[in-house]
């Protein structure tokens, strides 16, 4: 688990982020407008591709996104 | 009582001086848009009435009256010209929703100015291409956009300045860049306002099409006379409204709407700068009592998803009038929104080069849920044959959609381009690039685009720059991008690539080059699906057949094929 958030923060701030904020386990992603709905579509493969599961569009929500440990969440529910 | 009082009524005998006398505007005077959004509702007496109340993603909070909002830009335009910006140089506003991007606007139009607002998350390719084009003088920015700005400082010799208004005071600032914190800066009181007139550029925003580069679209301060009255007559502002327009600055509405129309009604407005959840946009209206809310089919359409439970949650009893804009507003979404507000999303149409509402639905008027409605008195709109560009003889069939030229907020050319604005008229007529159909009551009915160009969450995106972006990709060979259906976003980008030799499609291969996009464009041009294929469709002459894709996508018919190359 704690492999998995990290794997996550470190995408989304290599991918999303352009300046040097910090991003915690816990940063609000979509609302705090770090990740847009558009980019979620990336973010979602991402995790699909890494994880080898599917998340149905009805699922990735942008409160499912809010945070890693949200994200950490969800990718767990398809991977057991 | 609608300000509009009677649609029937106010075509009959609709005059644009009836703008002008609201605004105490004789032709020949000043007009400046950043005086009549700020000093002027000061003199009207409400200098102390709040002006705007924004809302940051973590709960921060800031307000500014009308004087605040006055004296504010008025430091922002006197800091500008204390860098030496004159009138008509370009100064770009790079910013996520921040009171300065409000407030700057009215500063860089209070000195004469052109302001040219792009949007935040636009990537180096995308920015370069418009400062390029606007040649720019001064960029306005935010520490966590600079980046971007110092990533292509070196092919912009003509950028003097990078002003950041959030720099941070322990951390040296880089080439050209210079601090400015709005709030803190000295705020005259008395400020020479630069004396603009009708026909002074104000605003250039940049807008797609299907092939070239983007397009600046030039306003002029004039604009204030159509923006000011479709602002009270079909958002319905009232001096007692708190008004929300969901719109970014970055794009039109956010310009027309979500500041001079606002502010020239001196409303109370509201701004929430943080990403979409439903929950989270609920608790804005209940928190701060919202009566009159701007948005867009896509955001409604994400709050139909988000189900009716949520909204059972929230007291949204002070809403009283809402209003749609970007795309068609699907009935299903006018209906679903009476059903669960007690009032129905009014849609209303224009575009960037229009500059206001030119098609709307209107309060207290029949509404025909799916409809665009009918044109805004002074507008004349019409259909046109696609072929003899005449207007059809009656109602029913689907043309083009064309207005008459001439009103005051109507674009005056495209920056340094004058031939693709030529080539927006025809027959006397300006063609905004749609189709639709007029029906026996007189009611407009959008059919789509009449070009490539992408519509996606009311946003532009042509189909040509990404597939540019596409093609510096190191795998890819040749690419092609259309649109498909999309449940919230109306349509979404989607790419057809081919690969170069020793190149594999994969998932991975698929997600670098959606990334690949998203960053040297924007997420919005990122396509949400590629698909890797041998061959794109061909004419004989090697024109790529984007209609097929299309057709494809959409589940239409494919048409006449005896020119595809490899058939």
């Amino acid at each position: 688990m704690e492999d998995m958030k990290e794997i996550i923060r470190t995408y989304v701030v290599n991918e999303y982020v352009e300046d040097d904020s910090e991003v915690t386990f816990d940063t609000p992603l979509i609302s705090g407008g770090i990740v847009d709905s558009f980019s979620m579509v990336s973010l979602k493969r991402f995790l699909e591709n890494k994880y080898k599961i599917s998340i149905p569009d009805d699922k990735a929500t942008p409160e499912a996104f809010d945070s890693v440990n949200k994200i950490c969440t969800l990718v767990l529910e398809f991977t057991k | 009582m609608f300000n509009i009082i009677s649609y029937d009524e106010r075509i009959k005998n609709f005059d644009w001086s009836i703008s002008e006398k609201e605004l105490d505007y004789q032709p020949g005077n000043v007009i400046n848009i950043g005086w009549y959004c700020s000093d002027r509702i000061c003199e009207l007496g409400k200098a102390d009435k709040p002006a705007l109340i924004w809302e940051g993603s973590q709960g921060q909070e800031k307000r500014y009256t009308y004087n605040e909002l006055r004296l504010t830009s008025n430091g922002v335009g006197q800091f500008l010209r204390n860098l030496g910006i004159q009138p008509e140089d370009r100064v770009c506003l790079f910013m996520d929703k921040i009171p300065e991007l409000y407030i700057g606007f009215l500063g860089v139009l209070k000195i004469g100015a052109i302001v040219q607002p792009l949007f935040s998350a636009f990537g180096d390719e995308s920015l370069i291409v418009r400062l390029d084009n606007a040649q720019t003088t001064a960029i306005i920015t935010q520490r966590k956009h600079a980046p971007k700005v110092m990533k292509i400082i070196d092919k912009m010799p003509y950028l003097k300045h990078i002003i950041i208004v959030d720099a941070d005071p322990s951390k040296p600032l880089g080439e050209r860049q210079v601090a400015f914190d709005m709030d803190n800066a000295v705020k005259p009181d008395n400020f020479e306002i630069h004396p603009t007139k009708a026909e002074s550029p104000s605003v250039l925003h940049y807008t797609s099409g299907t092939t070239g580069q983007p397009k600046g679209v030039k306003h002029v301060h004039y604009s204030l006379i159509s923006q000011y009255l479709t602002a009270k007559w079909v958002l319905d502002l009232k001096d007692s409204d708190i008004y929300w327009c969901t719109a970014d600055p970055g794009w039109v509405t956010g310009t027309s709407y979500g500041i001079i129309g606002a502010f020239s009604n001196g409303v109370t407005q509201c701004v929430l700068d943080s990403g979409f959840s439903a929950e989270n946009w609920y608790r804005f209206i209940e928190k701060h009592r919202i009566s009159m809310w701007y948005s867009a089919p896509t955001a409604i359409r994400s709050l139909m998803k988000a189900g009716d439970e949520v909204i059972k949650k929230f007291d949204l009893s002070s809403l009283r009038h809402l209003a749609s804009v970007g795309e068609p507003l699907n009935s299903e979404a006018v209906i679903w929104s009476e059903k669960v507000f007690g009032k129905a999303f009014l849609d209303t149409y224009w575009q960037t080069e229009t500059g206001s509402i030119m098609i709307s639905n209107y309060p207290g008027m029949k509404i025909k849920p799916g409809s665009m409605g009918k044109p805004f008195p002074g507008i004349t709109a019409t259909v046109l044959d696609a072929d003899t560009y005449e207007p059809f003889d009656g109602p029913g069939r689907i043309g083009l959609i064309a207005i008459k030229p001439g009103w005051p907020s109507m674009m005056r050319t495209y920056w340094r381009n004058e031939e693709t604005y030529n080539k927006k008229f025809r027959n006397g007529w300006y063609l905004p690039g749609d189709r639709s159909s007029i029906d026996p009551e007189g009611y407009f009915w959008f059919v789509g685009r009449d070009d490539d160009v992408i519509n996606t969450g009311g946003h532009l995106v042509s189909p040509f720059e990404v597939e540019s972006a596409l093609l510096e990709h190191p795998a890819v060979a040749e690419s092609a991008v259309v649109s498909k259906p999309d449940f919230v976003n109306m349509e979404v980008v989607k790419a057809f690539v081919t690969l170069k030799p020793g190149f594999v499609g994969s998932k991975d291969l698929d997600l670098e080059i959606m990334n690949f996009v998203r960053k040297k464009l924007s997420p919005l041009a990122m396509p949400q699906e590629i698909e890797f294929i041998d061959n794109l469709p061909k004419t004989r002459s090697g024109k790529i057949m984007r209609r097929i894709l299309h057709a494809k996508e959409w589940g239409e018919e494919i048409g006449d094929t005896s020119t595809l190359e490899n058939d």
